[in-house]
């Protein structure tokens, strides 16, 4: 194989991480989602007075869940295999921040679920029903810690806040734990992902009774899940455009070159029009005149209201963020690679200073990055927080893949405002019995995999929109890599395509052969 | 019946009255000794295993960070 500079190593390295991701959150939503109704169902025949049919159809929805979960779990280690291998500068940099969230995950969270589980699964009529009730409820809410401690991970590499960087252990240091597990973003980012989860597990719980109505089975089973699947639906996808809304916010004022990239705005605006759909001009770039849409559909001032609340809010543009605005305050990234320089030096100086001995500038240069103290402080606000910046050559580099963030964040919201229409739709006309709409239920059957779309299009937009860093302004991606042998990136990269899609086939094909059995096994 | 043995006759029961689930856990063994006894072995070594203390990893991080720009 041929040796890959390091572009390629980090584009391979990147596309390997992608690939995990994408394929782990296959499985995530559905174990989300479908764990919260299964849990609803289980409370609805308590409730009933444990009717036999209830107790079938809860079985055969807790029977799909156990497939999902199964195929699925530990497909998400691969990614902290990745970060010791791969990202191994990046994985040290975060230091325990990255580490306390993970660890949380594993030891609370997971160990939480996987004990309830067992109960779940091997309890029927073996504990009393309330007990078995409490275990069901317990695994979905021990699902959704899980993901929420993954996603207080990745919001602080969204929003890094609550730490300090300790020169000699080259770590970043917790100094504020309510911040990290806290954070607005992580919050809100939990909301959505949770909420997402709903929608699609929603779906295929709709699409699969769609099914079974066409095929004139599975009655009771059938009309049941329907409504609860298009109730859990509709507030899922309300929870999801709410939670969105907020994040939005979050990413004007956090990360503003997203938004622009999300929005393809290059010149900011006072009063930003929202372009709700267009086609992308492949010739425009930061240095051209060339023009941005072809056929744009637009709602004045909608921009500025969604990302400000204002409809007269200014939104920056790419080249405000790129060459500066001082109108608006706005740094240049010219500016912020100089900050980011003077960072690096200060470190570089540390490092040459250890290395002689020289003991009087290693303090010098420590109480620079001692954040408790006011020339600390200063230092943080003024350089340490550009660092990232300083590793650039072109400010132009600052720059995420427009395209593809622009038609991912389209195809995101379009599909958010279909699954409202249609789960609203569907508890309307579901007042009388459905059977009879054919259309509709073939439409049930085919959005099953849309909510698997939406949400590889709405993390394609958060990941890809936030690049070049893998820490918000801190660390880009090309100094985050390892020096590693490129080749056995693309190796691993193929060998996680092969077994991802094995695992992917092996679940279509239990949870096919299940469906057609039905709930009468 | 002891707590401990009930604990255990309710888990022994459970695996032995599997259908479905022995596939289930044949997948999950077979995917974790993929990850764990050749993924992780052969292909994703510690990038830092190199190094034998803290202080060492520290070292080569720091000037990793500081070194001309790749």
């Amino acid at each position: 194989m041929i040796p890959l500079n390091i572009t390629e190593i980090v584009d391979w390295s990147r596309a390997q991480f992608a690939l995990t991701a994408m394929y782990h959150w296959l499985f995530v939503p559905l174990t989300l989602g479908l764990g919260i109704i299964c849990a609803v169902m289980e409370t609805v025949y308590l409730r009933k007075g444990f009717p036999p049919e209830w107790k079938k159809t809860v079985r055969f929805w807790m029977r799909l869940f156990g497939i999902n979960f199964a195929i699925g779990v530990a497909t998400g280690l691969i990614l902290e295999f990745e970060f010791g291998t791969n990202w191994s500068n990046y994985s040290y940099f975060v230091g325990d921040i990255f580490g306390a969230p993970l660890a949380i995950e594993g030891i609370v969270a997971f160990f939480m679920e996987a004990t309830f589980i067992a109960v779940m699964f091997f309890g029927w009529d073996k504990v009393s029903p309330r007990f078995h009730l409490t275990s069901t409820w317990l695994v979905a809410i021990g699902a959704s810690l899980s993901a929420y401690w993954i996603l207080v991970a990745n919001s602080w590499m969204q929003y890094p806040v609550g730490m300090s960087f300790n020169l000699e252990t080259a770590r970043n240091e917790m100094t504020d734990f309510a911040q990290v597990a806290f954070s607005p973003v992580a919050v809100t980012k939990f909301i959505h992902s949770v909420s997402s989860g709903l929608v699609t597990a929603a779906l295929f719980v709709c699409g699969i009774s769609a099914w079974y109505m066409l095929r004139k089975r599975e009655a009771f089973l059938a009309a049941r899940s329907l409504r609860i699947g298009a109730v859990t639906g509709l507030i899922g996808s309300l929870l999801v455009a709410w939670s969105g809304d907020n994040s939005g916010v979050q990413v004007a004022r956090i990360q503003p070159m997203k938004l622009a990239a999300m929005e393809a705005i290059y010149k900011g605006q006072t009063g930003a029009p929202l372009t709700v759909i267009s086609l992308l001009n492949p010739a425009k770039r930061i240095d051209n005149d060339e023009p941005i849409h072809y056929a744009p559909v637009r709602i004045d001032g909608m921009l500025s209201l969604l990302a400000a609340h204002r409809s007269d809010a200014f939104v920056p543009g790419i080249e405000d963020l790129v060459y500066g605005n001082a109108a608006h305050g706005i740094l240049s990234t010219r500016d912020k690679m100089e900050r980011g320089e003077e960072a690096r030096t200060q470190m570089a100086r540390y490092v040459e200073a250890r290395k002689t001995g020289d003991t009087a500038t290693m303090r010098q240069v420590q109480r620079l990055f001692d954040t408790r103290t006011e020339e600390g402080r200063q230092f943080h606000d003024t350089y340490f927080r550009y660092l990232g910046y300083g590793y650039l050559d072109h400010p132009e580099e600052v720059i995420p893949n427009i395209p593809l963030t622009y038609y991912s964040f389209r195809v995101m919201v379009g599909l958010g405002v279909y699954f409202i229409l249609l789960f609203a739709v569907v508890l309307w006309l579901g007042r009388k019995p459905l059977e009879g709409r054919k259309f509709l239920l073939r439409l049930l059957v085919w959005s099953i995999p849309l909510g698997y779309l939406a949400g590889q299009a709405g993390w394609i937009v958060c990941e890809v929109g936030r690049q070049p860093w893998t820490i918000q302004d801190l660390l880009p991606t090309g100094v985050s890599v390892s020096s590693l042998d490129a080749a056995s990136v693309q190796t691993t990269f193929f060998l996680f395509a092969v077994l991802f899609t094995l695992l992917l086939i092996a679940e279509i094909r239990i949870m096919l052969k299940q469906i057609r059995i039905g709930s009468e096994r | 019946m002891s707590i401990f043995r009930r604990i255990f006759r309710f888990y022994y029961e459970g695996f032995r009255s599997m259908t479905l689930g022995r596939t289930l856990w044949l997948i999950i063994l077979v995917k974790i000794f993929i990850m764990f006894g050749i993924l992780k072995f052969f292909f994703f070594p510690d990038a830092l295993a190199g190094f034998d203390t803290e202080p060492e990893k520290a070292a080569h991080v720091l000037d990793e960070l500081t070194a001309p720009r790749r």
